[in-house]
């Protein structure tokens, strides 16, 4: 599909990263590889703790590869910038400021030469995306927290970005809120059709969201595992979802495959390093829905 | 319902949590509850101040100074009486001297003669010299903090500059004003040589001495605040690539603001402090030159005079604390609910 000759869109390669020196030097990411197109959504999803955050980090620019090379559009990232809106795992929103403000933080730092009235506008523009057009005078204090996640998928959105990296951006909510904002999140993403890298523990959220779901083997020293392609129809209805033949078999496989490699690691094979508490994997493997199905 | 709220808030917010239950009992809203909390608020400071002025009377009646009794409650009460008589009769006094001066005034101008106009030259009343105490610690306050603010905002996002001040602010923080005040005065009447003065000199060696003493507070814990804002909002700053006066304007002073406002509470409250000896030794007009002078008078009126003006002291310390309370509690953003 891609021309050869002409770099991915944004590319990963022999990237590693350890926090930490001499004896208590831990390596979180080994020689990562991942190659996106422009305009997929592709979901890197790994157990908790296994670096999804720091890789995150990385291709966002907050934190420098010990090494390889990220580069966007063949030219290497070197620190972060509006072209790669982060939409923060704790939405890191500033208190003292209202929804329309925050976001308006982006707008202002991305188009500085827009004339003040057309960047109001602007700012309102994705608030009212977001569906928060009522809340637009609000505090963060005074949001729910299915709204507060809405304002940093705005204030990502309003940075004009050039692809969107979502870190774990549901996590903190329960259930059935996830459930409506992943509905949200797809419905915008098809509006944007920016590339979007969403990170996540997942499997459920990345098979309603992604093109394509990466898994991160567990650190210390993670890799990514082998892709696998989701070839759904849009837009996804989670409830068809579940009696849909295609979903329930990828989710087997992705499930399994994680599963597989974390019963690797507590029984110590490859990989070793400290034993994860006991999961049960067998009512998985059997294809039970899982709770919030 | 929604007025009593806003007054409520405006309570809290101005540190008069004190007067809630008034608001709710006028309110009825369960008044039973209401009353309890009330006396409890109100009964027991009464019933401590009531408890302080009895052994006070009583200890007073029962102690002989050199230049007389030591005044209880009522001679305090009298000596205060006596201080608000004479700023009334000095203000009478100015005002019938301006008169005469402007009856001369018209006079000299109608007859063609050469006027010179004459300023009154009373002695400042006790009221004048809250007024200039007040004037001089403000004036010290805002030194300091011009200084401190931006001092701390670099310390803050340094750790480099921090590690640099770090020395000299424990070194000086400790230091009392009357070390640093003979070498102000001296510096300030070497420096400060203009033939006008904008300021009095004493004027200004107090204000300085002030803002050497009441830095300290206000830059330590802009430091703190600058140092702990959260990770992720100094990384929504880099992601947007804001340049640097933005990134403080819009950033790192909304984030700190409560620690500065904090700060800036704890260095009013110490130059308020630190004035009154300021005063006294610089000859500065103000309270501390009035207890000073009161000191040199040894009149039988001595002691109840300076006690007068440990009360102003207090309260006027007691309210610039509540000021500062009620700003900060204006400008802290995670209080909002």
């Amino acid at each position: 599909m891609r021309d050869p000759a002409k770099p991915p869109f944004l590319a990963l390669r022999g990237v590693s990263k350890s926090f930490g020196h001499g004896a208590k030097r831990t390596e979180i990411l080994r020689d990562v590889e991942l190659e996106i197109s422009e305009g997929e959504l592709v979901a890197i999803v790994g157990f908790s703790g296994s670096g999804k955050t720091t890789l995150v980090s990385l291709i966002a620019g907050l934190l420098a590869p010990d090494g390889g090379t990220i580069a966007l559009r063949g030219a290497p990232v070197r620190g972060p910038g509006p072209d790669r809106g982060v939409v923060f795992q704790s939405y890191a929103l500033l208190p003292w400021l209202t929804v329309q403000g925050n976001v308006q933080l982006a707008v202002d730092a991305v188009h500085r030469d827009w004339p003040r009235a057309r960047r109001r506008a602007e700012a309102m523009r994705f608030v009212e995306l977001v569906g928060l057009a009522h809340a637009a005078a609000k505090r963060p204090s005074e949001l729910s927290g299915g709204m507060r996640q809405r304002v940093a998928v705005a204030r990502a959105l309003a940075m004009d970005p050039e692809i969107l990296l979502l870190d774990e951006p549901l996590g903190a909510l329960d259930a059935l809120t996830r459930a409506t904002l992943q509905g949200e999140i797809e419905r915008i993403w098809r509006a944007q059709r920016k590339t979007v890298v969403l990170v996540t523990n997942d499997v459920d959220e990345a098979l309603v969201l992604a093109d394509r779901i990466v898994p991160l083997k567990p650190g210390p020293g993670a890799t990514l595992g082998p892709s696998f392609d989701v070839r759904l129809a849009r837009p996804r209805d989670r409830a068809a979802l579940n009696h849909d033949l295609t979903f329930k078999k990828l989710r087997n496989e992705v499930t399994s495959y994680l599963l597989e490699l974390a019963a690797r690691r507590t029984t110590g094979a490859p990989g070793g390093g400290p034993a994860l508490p006991a999961l049960e994997p067998l009512d998985l493997r059997r294809g039970a829905p899982r709770g919030a199905a | 319902m929604a007025a009593k709220q806003r007054v409520i808030r405006a309570l809290e917010l101005s540190g008069l949590e004190l007067f809630v239950p008034v608001v709710k009992l006028v309110a009825r809203d369960e008044p039973a509850e209401q009353l309890r909390a009330l006396g409890f608020a109100l009964g027991v400071p009464a019933l401590a101040l009531a408890l302080f002025l009895g052994v006070w009377s009583g200890a007073a009646s029962r102690i002989e100074a050199s230049i007389g009794a030591v005044p209880g409650p009522s001679a305090v009460l009298e000596a205060a009486r006596g201080l608000v008589a004479d700023h009334v009769a000095e203000r009478a006094k100015q005002r019938a001297f301006e008169e005469r001066m402007a009856v001369a005034e018209a006079k000299a101008e109608a007859e063609g003669r050469p006027w010179k106009q004459r300023r009154y030259a009373g002695s400042p009343t006790y009221f004048d010299q809250i007024a200039t105490s007040l004037k001089t610690v403000f004036a010290g306050f805002l030194l300091a903090s011009l200084v401190a603010v931006p001092l701390g905002i670099l310390c803050g996002t340094s750790a480099t500059i921090y590690a640099a001040m770090n020395p000299l602010i424990q070194l000086f923080k400790p230091v009392s004003p009357l070390a640093w005040l003979p070498i102000v005065m001296i510096l300030v009447s070497s420096l400060y040589t203009a033939s006008d003065p904008l300021f009095p000199k004493s004027f200004v060696s107090s204000s300085i001495t002030v803002a050497l003493c009441s830095l300290w507070p206000t830059l330590v814990n802009t430091a703190v605040g600058v140092a702990s804002i959260d990770k992720d909002h100094l990384n929504v700053a880099r992601v947007l690539k804001l340049p640097w006066t933005t990134r403080i304007r819009r950033i790192v002073i909304p984030a700190s603001l409560p620690y500065i406002f904090t700060g800036l509470r704890l260095s009013l409250g110490v130059g308020w402090m630190v004035l009154i000896a300021a005063e006294m030794l610089s000859q500065n007009p103000g309270l501390g030159k009035f207890v000073w002078d009161m000191f040199q008078n040894g009149s039988s009126d001595t002691l109840a005079r300076i006690l007068v003006a440990v009360f102003t002291i207090g309260l006027i310390g007691f309210a610039l604390d509540r000021t500062m309370v009620a700003l900060q509690r204006l400008v802290s953003h995670d209080a909002h609910a």
